[in-house]
């Protein structure tokens, strides 16, 4: 016994890093796996706050730019609400419409990692939930993962783990956007069937089969395609719209039926 | 001894905020994010006892990590180089490091760039093959692995350079 005690005490360092070192293998294993731990994150308070602080700040480096974005989707709305053949009804009721539309901005941004995520300024405080969708003015830009009180993480479509439901646009071929880690301004729509007829420059839009985005969110163009090992699927590698090193505002899309949809998919998984 | 403590935790704050404000968002070509946070690990005191190092370095990579969101990247790398530091000492300093009255002032500039360049190594090796963990993208981890290592090696004998301890 003596022995076992001198022998721990002699090597204590290297049990403690025996312990340390698991639970960070633990924590990693984790997380390339399943979803981003609810704990560790940053849309902490502690976290939130720092970064907030240093957005205020650097945001005024590219105001006006931002603003010039901001506009410029303005004048494409206008265009598309002044050109509309009958004129969109105004429904004061809001409460029946489908969507509803949240803005934040995003406080921090990577997109060279391998899984990334954003960090954005608002949270459960003002009606952010898990698994909201998140559009720039351009396109697509990911998923809310975690909320705390004030602060958001959003799984980016930089993500290994992201997959979206995405199709050709004015066709109903639909596949799963999936990012391969290797460029930040591709990514790419894997399972769409090898007899659809594909033109680079195509452009890709969000499909109807996720009850997160709404159909018809632009996500990108076609770069180049080519078929898998299989030889009876498209790899197609899609140029995103979005600059996605340069993201400021975004907008948060919450579909109300959600709950009804995702308790209907369960009963019918169940029988 | 009071004075160490209270350096080597502001030193640590310091290094984390620097490290998750200004060289996470570098993204210097496109995908060079330097984990300048490294150098801790090389000014830590010598002397200090081991667990207390072992620990400090599990909770600094934690902290980058929760700010990051990389759940125990960072952790896993910095505490492994953490724990073979003594190692890299005996590899660089040789025989000299063993004795009680060794420190910094009496190695020369080449021991103590190597001794930097190696921790950086080991940390990064670690890092990346950790990040991406996928056989089919080595060539991506070695082109990462090999430009960050560059980068931070290089921003890192700056720092030693421009913040050299005095008092250890």
């Amino acid at each position: 016994m003596q022995r076992i005690i001198n022998f721990i005490l002699n090597y204590r360092n290297s049990f403690l890093y025996g312990f340390l070192a698991l639970i960070a293998l633990v924590l990693t294993i984790r997380s390339h796996s399943y979803h981003q731990s609810r704990f560790f994150n940053s849309s902490k308070w502690v976290t939130g706050k720092v970064y907030g602080n240093a957005a205020d700040i650097s945001g005024y480096f590219s105001l006006r730019e931002e603003n010039y974005r901001l506009v410029q989707e303005n004048e494409r709305l206008r265009k598309l609400l002044f050109n509309s053949p009958e004129k969109i009804q105004q429904t004061l009721d809001t409460t029946q419409l489908e969507y509803s539309v949240t803005n934040a901005k995003v406080i921090k941004n990577s997109f060279s990692s391998p899984r990334n995520y954003l960090t954005i300024s608002k949270g459960s405080n003002s009606g952010i939930e898990q698994d909201m969708g998140v559009i720039t003015t351009r396109g697509i830009l990911g998923i809310v993962e975690n909320t705390s009180s004030n602060f958001s993480t959003v799984q980016s479509v930089l993500n290994t783990k992201s997959n979206i439901n995405a199709k050709i646009k004015n066709t109903d071929y639909f596949g799963s956007l999936v990012w391969d880690a290797r460029d930040y301004r591709v990514v790419q729509l894997v399972d769409i069937p090898r007899l659809v007829p594909l033109v680079v420059g195509d452009t890709i839009v969000t499909g109807a089969m996720s009850s997160i985005f709404p159909e018809n969110i632009p996500v990108g163009v076609i770069k180049k395609y080519d078929l898998n090992a299989s030889k009876s699927f498209y790899n197609i590698d899609v140029e995103l719209f979005n600059d996605m090193a340069n993201v400021k505002n975004i907008y948060l899309i919450k579909n109300k039926n959600k709950k009804e949809i995702k308790e209907l998919e369960e009963l019918t998984v169940d029988e | 001894m009071n004075n160490v403590v209270f350096l080597n935790i502001l030193r640590f704050v310091l290094l984390v905020l620097t490290q998750v404000l200004i060289f996470n968002t570098l993204n210097f070509l496109d995908s060079i994010n330097p984990m300048v946070y490294v150098i801790f690990l090389y000014w830590f005191p010598i002397k200090g006892n081991r667990a207390v190092f072992l620990l400090t370095a599990f909770l600094l990579g934690l902290i980058i990590d929760i700010f990051s969101d990389t759940l125990a990247l960072h952790t896993f790398a910095t505490l492994t180089s953490a724990f073979i530091r003594p190692l890299i000492m005996r590899f660089c300093f040789g025989v000299n490091y063993e004795f009680q009255n060794f420190s910094f002032k009496n190695t020369t500039k080449v021991q103590r760039l190597t001794f930097l360049g190696l921790l950086i190594l080991a940390h990064h090796l670690i890092f990346f093959f950790l990040e991406i963990l996928s056989l089919s993208h080595i060539l991506l981890i070695l082109k990462k692995f090999v430009t960050t290592s560059l980068v931070t090696f290089f921003l890192c004998a700056m720092f030693s350079s421009l913040f050299s301890p005095k008092s250890e």
